[in-house]
């Protein structure tokens, strides 16, 4: 059976779910970030450059990017989602550290670390993708050197069709093979720094919808760009 | 006691009436209640006490009852003190100031018996709801305490009951319109001292220069249903007839930010 029709009624299959978001939404963070798509809804908060304790830790030759993703309890659909940390958290946060460091310049920051957390009140799939677009604001707004902003967003298969930005329905759709793949990009370069999957999907596949993704990471940018710009409406002076 | 720049400060401007923002001592900052913040929480708030931001959310779920209360249902209230929202916060197991702060509110609100327990029984001594409210700062400038315990009794007002199935499983896509079974709406408002003046409504600064602090968790009708003294000094018995009176009124300043929801 075909998937014709987006069950959230999206007009297309790369068109992404509403998004909005915000720079410098918690005020005691040197840098914070508000990121919503679809239902889907992340604030980060960045801590830092700090001193990093344990000092055993610390890196003499330049600073740390440590990063913390947690779900709030009632955040998801169902069941509620206990605190304290777990393995599916852990990793998350593993690999948004991952995503976001390519683009960090901590080199001034010997024996110091900066802080990310990321937390979610409301999850329609692609939590983690919306995390980190929400550290990659927060982390410009505290004024961190970076050579580009991270964009994120999932792609993947949905019966036999590649889609950008699955929401819960979706990685839930029973009468064909799915495939969830976040994603996140250096923007500037095209260079993937997040790179996921569950499920199956053709080689074939996989490569329209790495190639399908990228245009979405644009309309992304732009989202990311104009939070920052709206924060600080005179900085706006580098290329358009 | 050694006295910090800031502790000097503050009480400087109390000697004059003021406070280091302006306010007068019994002044509160501007509070918001907003409601259904996240649609998968069964109910959900958002409260705004100056910059100080807490989410609130309510999870319903099926489970089995204690077998000493084979006909009651259970409600549990946590609250998560993220190192999102403050630098003094820290990550990892949960520190002992976020352990009080979600007990006290614990406190106000189940052991006041804010929801009938009774009313959550499905099948004496097999299945009962479940209410659990999770309570998540988003930024703490101060007065998490009262914050808090508006976030959680406004998230409980929003909730709803999911769908049961014949079957008996929950379907959490369908909302019923049944709300909980509540019985008592406290609001929990916290005085503190500082040398010999009360005030409510701290912002961080002040909380760090404060003696002893009383939370007072009070109804519509005055009645007191929770209390919970921190801090190191003492209270003698005439500040808490003061520190009673201050948060029974502002309760009721509280109380009326709950909009329409409220009785």
């Amino acid at each position: 059976m075909s998937y014709t029709k987006r069950v959230d009624g999206r007009k297309s299959f790369t068109e992404l779910r509403p998004i909005t978001a915000k720079a410098g939404v918690i005020a005691r963070a040197d840098g914070s970030a508000y990121f919503k798509i679809g239902n889907t809804a992340a604030y980060a908060a960045v801590y830092g450059p700090r001193e990093l304790h344990p000092r055993n830790k610390q890196i003499p030759t330049r600073g740390l990017l440590r990063c913390d993703y947690v779900m709030m309890p009632f955040s998801g659909m169902g069941d509620r989602v206990r605190p304290g940390p777990n393995r599916r958290a852990k990793e998350i946060s593993m690999v948004t550290q991952k995503a976001l460091d390519p683009v960090l310049d901590l080199q001034d920051y010997p024996n110091a670390v900066v802080d990310v957390f990321i937390c979610l009140p409301e999850t329609d799939a692609g939590s983690r993708c919306a995390g980190i677009c929400a550290a990659s604001i927060a982390l410009a707004d505290a004024g961190v050197p970076m050579k580009d902003l991270i964009c994120a967003v999932s792609t993947g298969q949905v019966g036999d069709k590649v889609v950008v930005d699955l929401d819960y329905a979706e990685e839930a759709y029973s009468d064909g093979p799915v495939s969830d793949i976040p994603v996140a990009m250096i923007p500037s370069t095209g260079e993937l720094t997040l790179l996921q999957m569950d499920g199956e999907i053709s080689k074939k596949d996989l490569m329209e919808a790495l190639k399908l993704v990228k245009e979405s990471m644009n309309e992304i940018y732009e989202v990311q760009k104009n939070a920052l710009k709206d924060k600080y409406p005179a900085g706006g002076d580098d290329d358009e | 006691m050694m006295m910090s720049e800031s502790r000097k400060h503050i009480t400087e401007y109390l000697k004059k009436g003021l406070r280091l923002d302006g306010r007068k001592l019994d002044e509160f900052r501007e509070v918001s209640v907003e409601y259904g913040v996240s649609k998968n929480a069964e109910g959900s708030a958002r409260v705004k006490i100056g910059g100080t931001e807490v989410i609130a959310g309510v999870k319903l779920n099926i489970g089995t009852p204690y077998s000493d209360r084979p006909d009651e249902g259970t409600l549990m209230v946590g609250v998560e003190l993220y190192p999102l929202a403050s630098p003094e916060f820290e990550a990892g197991p949960p520190s002992i100031d976020s352990i009080e702060l979600a007990r006290v509110v614990d406190r106000g609100i189940r052991e006041a018996g804010a929801i009938d327990n009774k009313a959550l029984c499905i099948e004496k001594g097999e299945k009962i709801w479940i209410v659990s409210v999770d309570i998540c700062p988003i930024n703490d400038e101060g007065n998490l305490f009262d914050a808090a315990g508006l976030a959680a009794i406004a998230a409980i007002m929003d909730a709803k009951f999911p769908k049961v199935e014949k079957d008996g499983t929950v379907n959490y896509k369908e909302r019923t319109k049944t709300p909980l079974p509540i019985k008592k709406r406290p609001i929990p408002i916290t005085v503190w001292r500082i040398g010999n003046d009360l005030i409510v409504d701290p912002i961080n600064e002040e909380e760090k220069s404060t003696d002893a602090r009383l939370t007072i968790a009070s109804l519509s009708d005055g009645v007191i249903c929770a209390l919970q003294k921190g801090g190191d000094a003492t209270l003698t018995v005439e500040d808490v007839d003061k520190m009673t009176d201050l948060a029974i009124a502002k309760a009721k300043d509280l109380r009326s930010k709950l909009g329409g929801k409220s009785k």
